[in-house]
């Protein structure tokens, strides 16, 4: 009987029913389509994040720069040159040329025995630091200035009287300078399990191995190899010493560049930049997923002037469209799909509540014929539930589509994980007039060209995948079945409420 | 049958104060047909839903058959209904989404009936009502004399002590008003029902062995 008269319900009042059940639909289409793509935007912020930060990195420490004293120079260094350097050519022109190797603007440096203290914590299976630079090389080519010019202390030329400068870039007095500049990791060569460098796969020549350790050896990042004409064999300039390039490496991520473009021995970076003993991340592995919060808590109490980030810390981190898509699913997404669960549960429970009222007389002849208030409760329960079912069944097949869709659009995001001076800084080189001959030009971010941006180095297109889980599929069913029985809940409320003399009223 | 002792019961309307039933004493014997009249107001209803347990008096005691129905649980009074009294209405009251077979089967459902047997009995019940052909038809597809006979099978179908009508004819015409009574006397008499009919109809009335007048909550033999 509790099954005849369900099908007969339902089939009796279709109008009710589809109401009910396109609401339910929408609402759990809306949800399933909103999980999936989170899900995959989370999967693509962790696919640009890997390309930075290595796989089974679950945590980062680094040190926040603080902003130099007035009156310091920062901490930068700058090129000198004396007054022989360079060389000097027939017609005047001195040409110079200076490599220095220095911390990564944006990021700080801390001692090394931060990593003994980060490996001493409980649950943490392996770290390993890493010590971010930049190479930054200044070439230029000056005149030939005149002792009696008066020029050597920088002031105008044209305050003298005497001869003009001759020579120079133009031959003619100019100047020209040129700056570049590229990223340069020093890791641990022995530690390749985690860090920047589990990140990539090899492309040519080999990776550093135990053996480099105080070695010249460079490994390179294959884009920048490429960009930079460079090849395994061949050496590069690092801080003014001669490297040799043993091996160059992909990003595992398609279209992502690795971490930095050079990668050397920790040992022998922390020498070149004057940065002995200082590192300036660290990568921590947790022993298991769920300890990595205990860690991250853990490693604050030990270093309370470090900044420790997760993952997850790091995911928002991400920009780009990536990013955009992100603030879109978690804010709007979500908040679309709470507005509209929340309405077709309420046209529901309206619906259930009015079709009720709308059979009073029904109800109450049941009751007048015996049934009992439980029986009836059951039934305008189940009709609900059934109600929200098929409403729900639907959903899924409208979300299934809707992301199997998206999945064939798969809509290519771009992200770029702004690593807010965390790690590695690149950047180009951006030239600026010098000072006079043989003043030196200052270095160090001040002076010098424009503010050199912590750049993101690792811009990553992906194309955006919303995968279909069984639980997300389970979910939207759960939140189905919530819907019919809150219905079922509040028109069975009624129903129970109503008396049984009501079958001898409202004749019609 | 049912012993009614002092019975009354009051509503309040708003601000007003309506006394239905005024003190009413009133014996009905098992097997009577009882016809009850009155003007509209006068508390025809109120007495009827006394009479079948829809509703309780605000005093005095109302038995049927040595039970006390007056202060039952909701819980009790449904198992009575269930089981002893039979109800038809004047609006036929049929669930318009069941078929006539499956509106009589309504009425075994809270027996705890299996189905084989539900569906054997409300056949048979349909049958007695002269509609064994019209099992599968819904209520809409059905005259009102056609409705009515379903509902009287539904009332009937769990074989009560007592089947209360509340102005059975009363959406029906002439003709077919006498064929619902004679329908309704038929079972009353071979059955031994005890049958109690409301009505505003004289014609229908002069049918009972006994009538009953009710007016202001007063009721009064006629």
């Amino acid at each position: 009987m509790f099954f005849t008269y369900l099908r007969r319900e339902l089939a009796g009042r279709r109008r009710q029913t589809a109401i009910i059940a396109i609401g339910m639909a929408l609402a759990i289409a809306l949800v399933i389509i909103v999980n999936s793509v989170a899900a995959g935007v989370k999967t693509a912020q962790a696919s640009v994040l890997e390309s930075v930060y290595g796989v089974g990195t679950d945590i980062t420490v680094s040190q926040t720069p603080t902003p130099p004293e007035e009156g310091e120079e920062g901490d930068r260094g700058r090129f000198q040159f004396g007054a022989d350097d360079g060389t000097t050519s027939d017609d005047g022109t001195t040409a110079v040329s200076q490599s220095r190797l220095s911390a990564g603007f944006g990021s700080s440096t801390f001692a090394a025995s931060a990593l003994d203290t980060v490996t001493g914590i409980d649950n943490v299976s392996a770290a390993s630091g890493t010590l971010s630079l930049t190479n930054t090389t200044f070439t230029g080519e000056m005149p030939q200035f005149t002792r009696d010019g008066g020029t050597t202390d920088g002031a105008p030329a044209d305050q003298g009287a005497a001869a003009p400068p001759q020579g120079g870039a133009d031959g003619a007095g100019g100047s020209a300078f040129d700056v570049d500049s590229f990223t340069v990791l020093g890791l641990d060569p022995s530690a390749d399990a985690i860090g920047p460098l589990s990140a990539v796969t090899l492309a040519d020549g080999r990776t550093l191995d135990t053996d480099d350790t105080g070695a010249d050896v460079a490994v390179l990042d294959a884009d920048y190899a490429t960009s930079a004409e460079l090849a395994v064999g061949d050496t590069i300039d690092i801080g003014g010493t001669d490297f040799e390039i043993v091996g160059t490496v992909t990003s595992n991520s398609a279209d992502a560049a690795s971490a930095s473009n050079v990668y050397i021995p920790l040992d022998v970076a922390q020498t070149l930049s004057g940065e002995d003993g200082n590192i300036s991340t660290i990568y921590v592995q947790a022993a298991s997923s769920t300890d990595i919060a205990q860690v991250q808590a853990d490693i604050e109490t030990a270093l309370p002037d470090a900044t420790v980030s997760t993952q997850e810390d790091l995911a928002s981190s991400v920009s780009g469209s990536l990013g955009t898509a992100s603030d879109l699913v978690a804010n709007l997404g979500l908040w679309l799909s709470i507005a509209v669960l929340i309405a077709a549960f309420l046209i529901a429970i309206l619906f259930t509540i009015s079709g009720v009222t709308r059979r009073t007389r029904e109800f109450g002849t049941l009751k007048a014929i015996g049934w009992s208030n439980r029986r009836i409760v059951g039934q305008v329960t189940g009709e609900s539930l059934v109600q929200g079912l098929i409403g729900g069944a639907l959903g899924v097949v409208i979300g299934v589509i809707g992301v199997t869709v998206i999945n064939i659009i798969a809509p290519t995001l771009s992200g770029s994980a702004s690593t807010g001076g965390l790690d590695a800084a690149a950047g180009g080189g951006a030239g600026g007039p010098g000072g006079a001959g043989g003043a030196g030009a200052t270095g160090g971010g001040r002076g010098f060209g424009g503010p050199m941006a912590t750049a993101a180095q690792a811009t990553t297109d992906v194309a955006l995948n919303a995968p279909l889980t069984l639980s997300v599929i389970a979910i939207a069913v759960g939140l189905a079945v919530l819907g019919g029985l809150l219905a079922g809940a509040f028109g069975g409320w009624r129903a129970a409420r109503l008396r049984p003399a009501e079958a001898l009223r409202s004749v019609g | 049958m049912y012993t009614l002792t002092n019975v009354s019961k009051t509503y309040t309307q708003g601000k007003r104060t309506v006394h239905a039933l005024k003190g009413v004493d009133l014996s009905i014997g098992s097997g009577q047909m009882v016809a009850i009249q009155g003007p509209t107001g006068g508390g025809k209803s109120t007495l009827l839903q006394m009479l079948g347990g829809l509703d309780r008096p605000s005093g005095g005691t109302i038995t049927l058959s040595d039970h006390d129905i007056s202060t039952m649980s909701d819980g009790r009074l449904a198992d009575v209904r269930a089981k002893e009294i039979g109800f038809v209405f004047q609006g036929f009251n049929l669930i318009p989404t069941l078929t006539a077979q499956q509106n009589v089967e309504t009425a075994l459902e809270p027996l705890g009936v299996s189905g084989a047997e539900r569906s054997r009995r409300a056949t048979e019940a349909l049958a007695s009502v002269g509609l064994a052909d019209r099992g599968t038809h819904l209520p809409n597809e059905l005259s009102g004399g056609q409705q009515q006979r379903v509902a009287i099978a539904r009332a009937l179908v769990k074989e009560p002590e007592v089947l209360l009508a509340d102005e059975p004819t009363g959406n029906l015409d002439e003709e077919t008003r006498d064929e619902i009574m004679d329908l309704l006397e038929g079972l009353w008499r071979d059955r031994g029902l005890t049958l109690i009919v409301v009505t505003h109809d004289s014609a229908v009335a002069r049918r009972a062995e006994r009538r009953l007048h009710i007016k202001q909550g007063t009721v009064r033999e006629v």
